[in-house]
């Protein structure tokens, strides 16, 4: 099915040259090192989400669990900084579509894998993720990009073991 | 002297939406430039990551040497090379898989993709599922091979903090030159129209 050219008004920009976006990355990263003594993330928004969700949903096992309840106990749960950043990332990332003209409601993957296969995909794809990152507590941003700027042995390892299985995985399963 | 240790909502609020920005203008909203990476086709997502962190590494070592930030104050991870190789294993299969990182789902989310949407869905799921296995097997898994000398490659093996700086440019300059020789025998990097599009079957 073809896209529907005659529905855009706006003119879909091109994406920024690698150099740029990565000296501009760089700067940004930089800066949040200044303000805050610490790099970017994101899953320590979703984890921060998800003890919250089961304070919700199940406040006893909850607030039981050896890995949430501390979350839960000081507080309210969203209640970070980390938060607030994924917030900034929504924002940050909804002005940008709309200012170059690439906002597009979809479920990408429908054309190349179907619907229910992509659906399938990106869930199980989140939970290997949200799983991973628990792990090694911290994910692409938070342990891979900011943890290699400072240096960090952990963040190298991250990095290396996350493009071999990437490159070995998307050989194995179309996922998109 | 810096940093300020800023915990504040303006400071979080103004970090994020300059990375969601970034992200978003880098195409890495959407899974068929992310994925395009893995495929060898388009090496944008190498090429923003290492000149992103050799600018940053390098601006670090710059202020610590001029003195205006404190070294010891900035947060290193733990050097744990179990629970970082396992972790990094499984992001690595799920941003295959699912065509996402849990970063880049949120800027897929917010440029309208309703699939970045269900991946984060499978993000709770998945730290779900940790909680609920979490115990002294599973922080003894992840406890294996840390690293005791330090966290930094300097601290931990002795490499001097200039010569890890070099090494990575060095590296940043191969990624651009193999990365580019890649693109050029293959279908390139994808564009902002095919990524609007949308995966298609034919790439």
């Amino acid at each position: 099915m073809a896209v529907n050219d005659g529905m855009s008004v706006q003119r879909v920009k091109p994406f920024w040259p690698p150099l740029v976006a990565g000296v501009a990355l760089g700067l940004v990263l930089l800066l949040t090192f200044v303000l805050t003594g610490h790099g970017l993330g994101a899953t320590g928004a979703t984890t921060r989400a998800t003890a919250w969700l089961g304070l919700a949903v199940a406040p006893a096992a909850t607030q039981s669990n050896a890995y949430l309840g501390p979350m839960v106990e000081g507080g309210h749960p969203l209640s970070s900084w980390i938060t607030w950043q994924v917030v900034g990332v929504a924002i940050g990332a909804v002005v940008a579509a709309f200012m170059g003209g690439r906002f597009r409601v979809q479920l990408d993957g429908e054309r190349s894998v179907g619907a229910p296969r992509r659906l399938l995909t990106a869930l199980t794809g989140g939970m290997l993720a949200g799983f991973g990152a628990r792990v090694s507590a911290g994910c692409t941003s938070g342990l891979g990009l900011s943890g290699a700027a400072t240096l960090g042995v952990a963040a190298f390892v991250f990095l290396g073991l996350f493009f071999a299985t990437g490159l070995i995985a998307s050989r194995l399963v179309k996922g998109v | 002297m810096f940093p300020l240790n800023d915990a504040g909502m303006i400071s979080g609020l103004v970090c994020g939406a300059l990375f969601g920005f970034i992200l978003e203008n880098a195409g890495f909203g959407s899974p068929t430039k992310l994925t395009a990476q893995f495929q060898l086709r388009d090496w944008s997502v190498f090429k923003v990551m290492f000149t992103a962190i050799v600018v940053s590494a390098i601006g670090l070592y710059a202020l610590k040497a001029l003195g205006l930030m404190q070294a010891d104050a900035v947060f290193v991870p733990t050097a744990l090379l179990m629970a970082s190789a396992v972790g990094g294993a499984l992001v690595g299969a799920g941003f295959a898989v699912g065509g996402y990182c849990p970063g880049t789902s949120v800027v897929g989310l917010f440029s309208g993709r309703l699939d970045a949407l269900v991946f984060l869905v499978g993000l709770l799921l998945g730290t779900v599922a940790f909680a609920g296995l979490y115990g002294p097997a599973i922080e003894a898994v992840m406890a294996l091979g840390e690293v005791q000398a330090g966290d930094t490659v300097t601290d931990a093996y002795g490499v001097p903090e200039l010569a890890v700086l070099g090494i990575l440019v060095a590296a940043l300059v191969a990624v651009f030159y193999a990365g580019s020789w890649f693109e050029r025998r293959s279908a390139g990097p994808v564009t902002s129209e095919q990524a609007v599009a949308g995966a298609s079957s034919e790439s």
